[in-house]
């Protein structure tokens, strides 16, 4: 680093450092070594190379593609949006912004930056939206740019000091833009300009590009609001603001759709690696019992000693899994992650039975076997399943009495019950004998609450009744416990 | 940091074997491995840093070829160590040559009654007897090399640990030898999967390389170097077509290996246009899994509406 430092690489140290900083406080593990790495890999690059810089910070500092969001939205904070240019003060905007410039002359599209003309906010709304027209039409990534600019600029009502977030602003600008609508005159304009008809496979090929571009123009347009916030508030400020949580740290009960996607993805490596492990215990684990005959065979080549104890091979466990799920209202959106829950994991194993149930309980096992949409399984669950029994508050009490009554004599010393829920009975009795005589045949019983450990055992709440019966009871609010949970199951 | 050090020994200090980014860059593509400036950009820093590059990503993204093309650009050896589950140190780093050692020793017997036993031991763990194994070769080598640890998620978490000495320090302790140092420092390139999450100390060890499916317009330059008859039309087609596919969920993506085979069998059966007919007829060739395939199918002949995936546009999404 010593050749490094003049006056700039002291403030890049500074800066470098801020940046470890945040990224340590949005959750990515940075060691030490890695930091180092960091330092001297910047040396090695040339410094006005935004990109270059980029992905050298990246493969010395995020080892886990999943913090990739993360990483890249503080280094947009730290790096790409510094500058006076960036100013929300009206005053301050004397200088010349090239890329501002050239969305001001239509004809100027694409053609770099020598475009010159009135000031773009003399253009009236139907202007714009034809020229934003324009460039998504042809692909044109700076005209694009160019154009998220002055949306943002336009639409977005951003002042100093307001103190609303930018998903705010974001929706301000979208409003006005009408994109659902761009994308119909794309694909009518497509349609007519092709000689014959296009043929569905054609349609849904253009609609994906047009799609892309779109959305890469939303891009631009979320880049744009926070780097003009960033100019408001400051670096630090915004980054901890726009800090997510890591796709591992995402709570199930209030993870959002585009959250819900990327617990998804996360959850089918979980699921394998689970699967893997039971495998490799199967393989690895320790020799059977003492194989008597075996050792007194033996002990014919030791004079009759028997020197050389044998043991039993392992019988190979094949685990059977029961899972019973609360999907009631109260545990909604962790019901849907449960469900992929279950959906991957009888992908895995070749015995699993999965139960569902709100104050009745049935058997949902058909509806996850042979099918390989889970969105189309999910919905069958939701539509057929017969879980409702009075009145469709969760009572477990009763949904437990029932299933001992149908399923109990299935239950053997092979299988693994996990029950998920809250455990928020509405007042009911608990009927927690069942979980009882459950824990007495089984092999194991584990209950996963989504709930903070905090809320057990308020209100309605009475997980501590069940528990006392299971041979474990977690805390199962997001990935990172969850893997904590399959980790110490085997 | 360490390598600034001057009186670290030589193999830190080696010539850097890349001028810049660029270079590699067009060194790959001789080699028709197109890289994006990230790949080339991370290569080039392994090479400066002295240090391994762990590739992650979809199966079929060419993780391997690029250790390949690396050698082949360098006109290096590459040694590969494929993983797989049970891989013990005597297949990955080295062996005694035991039968050698007993013949050995029965020769001495015969020979010379009553020698001393501490010659023979010594004789017996020299450099003769040693077995080496990929690891070991790799550090020993003289000429230059490149060591592709390939799938390393397949091994157990205990038998990485293996991994770290050399990774850190290019070296290798054999008890009764003693520790045997790189002449050079090789390009070292770890594959993994991501069937499992490596160890903490792996990774620090590393630089980290994420590859993924290329963009379209990289694809196509991928497809039209590597079939040859290819228009560039077609090859157009076929990119939009994959990334289309690529949208959808499902078990398997196609992934650029199977872009190319599926490009080849549409040379071969002199498409030149893409209708939904061939590419139903040939979609076998890029999707593995029959529910896929059903899924593709439906969605390419179905009609207009249904195609908006929906919600990417509404402001709230």
């Amino acid at each position: 680093m010593a050749e490094a430092s003049d006056l700039a690489g002291e403030s890049l140290l500074e800066l470098l450092a801020g940046f470890i900083v945040e990224l340590r406080q949005a959750g990515l593990p940075v060691s030490l070594t890695e930091n180092l790495d960091a330092m001297e890999a910047v040396q090695y690059i040339p410094l006005g190379d935004r990109e270059a810089f980029k992905y050298a910070l990246a493969a010395t500092l995020v080892k886990n593609h999943s913090h990739w969001r993360a990483f890249e939205t503080v280094f947009e904070v730290y790096f790409s949006l510094r500058g006076a240019e960036w100013s929300l003060d009206p005053d301050a905007s004397d200088f010349v912004d090239p890329d501002e410039d050239q969305s001001q002359a239509p004809e100027g599209a694409g053609e770099g930056q020598q475009a010159q003309g009135g000031s773009g906010d003399s253009l009236t709304p139907e202007e714009l939206a034809e020229m934003l027209y324009k460039s998504l039409m042809h692909g044109d990534q700076s005209m694009m740019r160019a154009m998220a600019r002055q949306s943002v600029r336009r639409y977005a009502g951003m002042e100093p000091g307001r103190p609303v977030g930018g998903t705010y602003y974001l929706y301000r600008t979208m409003r006005n833009l009408n994109l659902e609508g761009m994308l119909e005159r794309l694909m009518e304009q497509a349609q007519e300009d092709s000689p014959e008809p296009l043929t569905p496979l054609e349609e849904r090929l253009e609609r994906d590009e047009y799609e892309n571009r779109i959305d890469s123009f939303k891009k631009e347009i979320e880049s744009e609001i926070r780097r003009r916030l960033v100019a408001d508030r400051g670096v630090e400020a915004m980054a901890k603001t726009l800090r997510k949580p890591l796709p591992e740290d995402i709570d199930f009960m209030h993870a959002s759709r585009d959250e819900m996607v990327q617990l998804r993805k996360a959850l089918q490596p979980l699921t394998r690696r689970l699967a893997i492990r039971l495998a490799r215990k199967r393989k690895h684990g320790r020799k059977g019992a003492l194989d008597f005959r075996n050792t007194v065979r033996h002990s014919l080549s030791y004079g009759g000693v028997p020197a050389e104890p044998k043991f039993k091979y392992p019988r190979p466990s094949k685990p059977e899994i029961f899972v019973i799920a609360d999907i009631s209202g109260s545990v909604a959106a962790f019901a849907r992650f449960t469900l992929h829950l279950v959906y991957a994991i009888s992908g895995q194993f070749s015995r699993v039975r999965s139960f569902v149930f709100i104050d009745g309980i049935d058997e949902v096992t058909r509806f996850f076997e042979g099918t390989d949409d889970i969105l189309d399984a999910i919905s069958r669950v939701n539509s057929e399943a017969d879980v409702i029994w009075v009145d469709g508050h969760s009572d477990y009490g009763h949904a437990f009495e029932v299933f001992w009554e149908r399923y109990g004599q299935d239950i053997s010393s092979k299988t693994t019950v996990i029950i998920l829920g809250d455990a928020r009975n509405n007042y009911h009795a608990s009927q927690n004998w069942v979980i009882k005589e459950i824990r007495n045949k089984a092999r194991h019983v584990w209950w996963l609450n989504p709930e903070p450990k905090a809320y057990w055992d308020t209100g309605d709440s009475i997980v501590g009744e069940y528990a006392t019966y299971c041979d474990g009871a977690f805390e199962c609010r997001n990935l990172r416990q969850l893997e904590r949970f399959v980790d110490n199951l085997v | 940091m360490t390598s600034q050090d001057p009186t670290n020994p030589s193999p830190f200090d080696a010539e850097p074997r890349f001028d810049s980014v660029e270079e590699l860059r067009t060194a790959l593509r001789n080699v028709d491995y197109l890289s994006d400036e990230g790949i080339a950009g991370i290569v080039y820093l392994a090479d400066r840093l002295g240090k391994p590059i762990l590739v992650e990503g979809p199966a079929g993204t060419g993780k391997t070829q690029l250790a390949k093309s690396v050698a082949e650009v360098l006109g290096a050896r590459l040694i590969r160590l494929q993983c797989y589950e049970g891989l013990d140190e005597s297949k990955a780093l080295y062996e005694w040559n035991y039968k050698k050692q007993l013949l050995r020793i029965q020769a001495t017997k015969s020979d010379t009654e009553g020698q001393n036993w501490d010659e023979i031991e010594d004789d017996i763990f020299s450099d003769e007897f040693l077995l080496e194994r990929p690891l070991l070769e790799a550090i020993r080598a003289t000429d230059p090399v490149v060591l592709l640890i390939d799938e390393v998620d397949r091994v157990e978490v205990e038998t990485e640990a293996l991994l770290l000495e050399i990774l850190s320090d290019y070296q290798v302790s054999i008890p009764e030898l003693g520790t045997i140092t790189a002449r050079q420092i090789p390009m070292v390139f770890l594959t993994s999967n991501n069937t499992r999450e490596l160890s903490e100390a792996l990774k620090r060890r590393c630089l980290y390389l994420h590859v993924d499916y290329p963009d379209m317009e990289r694809e196509k330059e991928i497809v039209l170097t590597k079939v040859p008859g290819l228009t560039e039309s077609l090859a157009d087609q076929i990119a939009r077509v994959v990334r289309s596919i690529r949208q959808l969920e499902l078990k398997k993506a196609p992934s650029v290996s199977e872009t190319i085979d599926w490009a080849r069998t549409l040379v071969l059966l002199g498409v030149e246009q893409i209708d939904a007919e061939t590419a139903t007829g040939t979609v076998n060739i890029l999707l593995k899994y029959q529910s896929d395939i059903q899924k593709v199918v439906k969605e390419f002949a179905a009609e207009q509406k249904s195609f908006s995936r929906g919600g990417i546009l509404s402001p709230e999404a």
